[in-house]
């Protein structure tokens, strides 16, 4: 029972919103967008359980190494608060033999940014317009975090891509074989392309070999080539949704239900 | 000449501590914003055909912009989103504002504050622009707003009746728009808009995103996407012919053009890095050859 | 006498002459650009394929539509006016830009008659098509627009439940060997000798994804293995369905392997829904943890870069599968093995090894014959055209272009 139910709402479902693409009539036309909203609905009370899931997570690890940071600190007799209090930094970051409870400390910042945060939002603090007031209102607190903390962070783990991309690249682009020459040559080219630097280096060629200029190159490449690749990528991809789909319409793939295989 | 179990300079090289890298990209990027290197753009058809598209429209069109993306790629994706929204006021397009995503709420009242107020003073809210917000939903939103937007939007942003606001009476759904903008770089967001308003519904969609979402969207241009701006490049070309057609708005900031230079300059950056790595394998390989030969 | 008629002539001249003005004065008034035409054939229908509530008007161009230089007096668009009767009163429910041919006029009531008109627009009015109508909206049972689809679709699904029930039934199928997949069994040895964890990353998107279903399906076949090996694995998630998911499918695998009380709750854990707070949770997990194997399967965005390197700068060993064609770049890069695009979805057919799911693989080979031969076809006939210049070519090639485009 607990293995099928699942699997019948899943086939009934399925079929029914397959069947509904091809049926603008009420009640049918609706139903695909019905669905998306009623999805949305269940995602926002599932929130509840990551939540609950976070803070236990982190409250037992920051519980767990206070105790532990305690203990340490106790060890070897004399005033085991100031001891705490000056080797704070060995206990919060790392230092604690108690695996579980090390780095209690960013469980700790876990733990107030979440709260802070649920608290500014829940509680409309600093709204001017009260419980009643859009949480996105300017001069409210939790404005105040979204802008000098939530947005310069995003920002900051945004930009480690470009440091990133360079010490992949610098791996990954080597002539090892014949088709990683060719890989090679067509970044280069891209990378020139996509700046003055390749404009001008090709500036002097004439109007019969304009299709050597970089930036026309580059252009190309991206709309010929690499538009084929990707293109033959979304293909196989589509085809690879569709069978997957049906796998798990007709109850064949179950292993994501956590129902026995056999 | 690898000396026993110490490595050789090259094959040091080729295994080289990627932070001496960031270094080098730290300093790429940083050194042209200090001294502001510019280079000149030229705009290329992709992103000169919603420009004309713009340019064509009557006063008084319905625009929709969506932001449809979060703080992180701001720097990315803002310029673009300033430079439409500049065009489309200097043309004095009527301007409808929503977001896909919970982030674009902020991002849109930033750009109201910053561009609309302070370089338009006489457009007025409710009459030249409204901001109906964000919704959830994702591709699910658009398809019910493709047939009725005031199901899901019954206030703007502010709370104020959506059926109180002058110029949301004329809309009834997403084919009352004369064109659809949408910038972002992830999900939901241009597929979505093209596959879900644009194909079914007919309305023409132009796009602006991350230069690492342009090279998917190249399938859709020109036949369902009207146009495509990507990454800083997209936003620098879109900038150099605003200001070259509209040259009041040359004193103006220019973010796209801005970065171009240290795009440039950390691009032939990362070619040095290859270069190098490439040249120490080689080096690294014919010695291991030539060794093995020896013996 | 004569000076008599004389005045009459002047006189009447001279009123004949205001009377023209006034007269042609007027006709300006009412066709400002007498030179601009009004578009043509124009008709409308029903939209075809809806829930009702719309009426398509449709028209040739004017042959003086725009023709992108601001200075040329031509047509800027066009205006389409509806009534619900024929003299009137006309109100505009839309325009279109110059260029277009139709208007999907969505504010219609079914079973009621409009009628229309189309006015070429310039700067300063324009001339209006003669009316067009009655015409009226209703809803319909199937969506013809979609009909290729939905042929498409039954010969795909056809094909995929055929092989399927061949599979069933004793047939051998051929798999191509997917390099990454062959390498799942090694990445955990390797884990389980250094005495290390292994990381699984499912994908940053929720269970509503189809390739967070394939990364939580191969997460079911990697920890029967890891259970059997009795190796730790974190399961950091960025949404709390796929936590409850994902725990369901450890815990199922951990007791199929005969070890239920190996498996804790805490080895998947939700951390948030933003991306790059996800991202790095995720380092912070590398770094400090330092697993010997990273599984990253599902649906990325820009974080991918960020966790392939950072796995890559901790020495463990990488395989990545996404069916996002902007991330697999970074993961072809950065990581040891990628599995691309379809190979996503084929990973757990090819795990499991079962004959019935390994037969859905083969019904995917019939959806890439088609594919491939549509392309081939049309491929020929254009270049055909290209070459020979004979317009049959193009006339087939579009109609056959048309049979694959959604309408």
């Amino acid at each position: 029972m607990r293995r099928q139910v699942p699997l019948v709402i899943t086939f009934i479902v399925g079929a029914v919103l397959i069947i509904a693409a091809f049926i603008p009539h009420h009640p049918f036309g609706r139903l695909g967008e019905n669905f998306s909203l009623y999805f949305d609905i269940i995602a926002v009370f599932a929130f509840l359980l990551g939540g609950g899931n976070l803070v236990r997570i982190h409250g037992g690890k920051f519980m767990r190494g206070i105790r532990s940071s305690i203990q340490e600190a106790k060890k070897g007799g004399g005033f085991w608060p100031l001891k705490f209090l000056v080797e704070f930094p060995f206990f919060a970051f790392g230092g604690l033999e108690d695996k579980r409870g090390r780095d209690w400390f960013f469980s700790l910042i876990t733990l107030l940014g979440f709260f802070a945060m649920l608290y500014a939002g829940l509680f409309k603090v600093g709204n001017p317009d009260g419980w009643q007031g859009n949480v996105t209102n300017p001069e409210a607190l939790f404005q105040e975090f979204y802008q000098s903390m939530f947005n310069p962070l995003q920002a900051t783990m945004y930009a480690l891509l470009a440091f990133f991309v360079a010490s992949a690249s610098y791996r990954a682009f080597r002539a090892k074989s014949p088709e990683a020459t060719i890989l090679l040559a067509t970044a280069f080219v891209i990378l020139l392309g996509r700046t003055p630097a390749g404009t001008y280096a090709t500036d002097w060629l004439p109007q019969s070999l304009s299709f050597f200029h970089i930036p026309n190159l580059a252009n190309w490449i991206m709309a010929v080539p690499n538009l084929a690749g990707q293109r033959a990528i979304m293909i196989g991809i589509s085809l690879g949704v569709i069978a997957m789909s049906l796998r798990v319409i007709l109850g064949v793939e179950r292993t994501y239900l956590g129902a026995d295989e056999k | 000449m690898s000396n026993g179990n110490q490595p050789s300079f090259l094959e040091k090289v080729q295994a080289l501590d990627r932070r001496v890298i960031f270094l080098f990209i730290a300093l790429a990027v940083s050194l042209p914003l200090l001294f502001h290197v510019v280079f000149p753009e030229k705009i290329s058809p992709i992103v000169s055909s919603m420009f004309d598209r713009i340019e064509s429209l009557p006063e008084g069109s319905r625009v929709l912009i969506s932001f449809d993306y979060s703080p992180s790629t701001v720097p990315e994706v803002q310029p673009m989103v300033d430079a439409v929204m500049r065009h489309c006021a200097a043309r004095k397009q009527k301007l409808y504002l929503m977001a896909l995503w919970a982030t674009g709420q902020n991002i849109t009242d930033e750009t109201i504050d910053r561009v609309l107020k302070v370089e338009f003073p006489e457009y007025r809210y409710g009459e030249d622009y409204v901001n109906i917000g964000y919704k959830s939903g994702n591709q699910g939103l658009i398809n019910v707003i493709l047939t009725d937007l005031k199901k899901m939007y019954t206030t703007d942003v502010h709370g104020t009746a959506i059926d109180s606001i002058p110029m949301m009476a004329p809309i009834r759904n997403l084919r009352n728009f004369d064109i659809i903008f949408t910038f972002g770089g992830g999900f939901p967001g241009t597929k979505e808009w093209v596959l879900f308003a644009g194909d079914p519904g007919r309305i023409p969609v132009a796009s602006g995103v991350t230069a690492v979402q342009a090279p998917l969207l190249y399938p859709y241009y020109p036949s369902q996407l009207l146009g495509l701006m990507g990454g800083i490049k997209g936003a620098a070309e879109y900038e150099s012919e605003l200001i070259r057609r509209y040259p009041q708005f040359e004193s103006l900031p220019h973010p796209g053009i801005d970065m171009m230079g240290p795009q440039a300059v950390a691009h032939l950056v990362i070619m040095l890095f290859i270069v190098i790595g490439n040249v120490a394998y080689f080096a690294t390989r014919n010695r291991q050859a030539s060794d093995q030969g020896a013996r | 006498m004569s000076r008599r008629i004389s005045r009459i002539i002047v006189f009447s001249l001279i009123f004949g002459g205001i009377a023209c003005c006034v007269h042609s004065g007027a006709a300006l008034a009412q066709s400002p650009d007498a030179a601009v035409r009004p578009p043509q054939n124009v008709r409308a229908i029903d939209t075809r394929g809806d829930e009702g509530g719309s009426i398509t008007v449709m028209w040739d161009l004017s042959p003086d539509d725009y023709d992108g230089t601001a200075e040329a007096v031509t047509v800027i668009g066009y205006e389409i006016m509806r009534a619900e009767s024929p003299g009137g009163p006309f109100a505009s429910v839309g325009f279109a830009s110059a260029g277009a041919t139709r208007f999907a006029d969505a504010s219609t009531h079914d079973g009621t008659d409009y009628y229309y008109q189309v006015t070429a627009s310039t700067s300063s009015g324009g001339p209006v098509s003669p009316v067009i109508g009655p015409v009226r909206s209703s809803p319909q049972w199937f969506n013809v627009n979609r009909a290729n689809v939905f042929i498409i679709g039954i010969i795909l699904s056809m094909s995929i439940i055929f092989y399927i029930a061949s599979a069933r039934r004793g047939k051998k199928l051929f798999i191509r060997r997917i390099a990454g997949l062959e390498a799942v069994q090694e990445a955990i040895g390797r884990a389980t000798e250094m005495g290390r964890p292994i990381l699984y990353i499912p994908g940053i998107q929720d269970m509503d994804d189809v390739q967070t279903v394939a990364g939580v399906t191969i997460l079911g076949y990697v920890a029967r293995t890891i259970a059997e090996y009795d190796t730790k694995i974190e399961v950091p998630t960025s949404r709390s369905i796929v936590m409850s998911t994902a725990r369901e499918t450890i815990k199922a695998a951990y007791i199929a392997a005969g070890r239920p009380d190996a498996y804790s709750d805490d080895a998947v854990h939700y951390v948030t829904d933003e991306q790059f707070g996800y991202v790095a949770a995720v380092d912070g997990i590398m770094v400090r943890d330092k697993p010997a194997t990273c599984f990253y399967m599902g649906a990325f965005f820009a974080e991918s870069l960020i966790m392939a390197e950072t796995g890559n700068s901790i020495g463990a060993i990488q395989i990545a599968g996404t069916a996002m064609p902007a991330q697999l770049p970074f993961f072809v890069a950065a990581c040891d093995y990628t599995l691309i695009g379809e190979e996503l979805f084929a990973a757990s057919a090819y795990l499991s090894n079962e004959p019935k799911q390994l037969g859905s693989l083969k019904g995917q080979d019939v959806g890439k014959s088609i594919a491939m031969l549509a392309i081939a076809t049309g491929v020929i006939l254009f270049t055909l055209h290209q070459v020979t210049r004979v317009q049959w070519f193009m006339d087939a090639g579009n109609w056959f272009k048309d049979l694959f485009l959604l309408n």
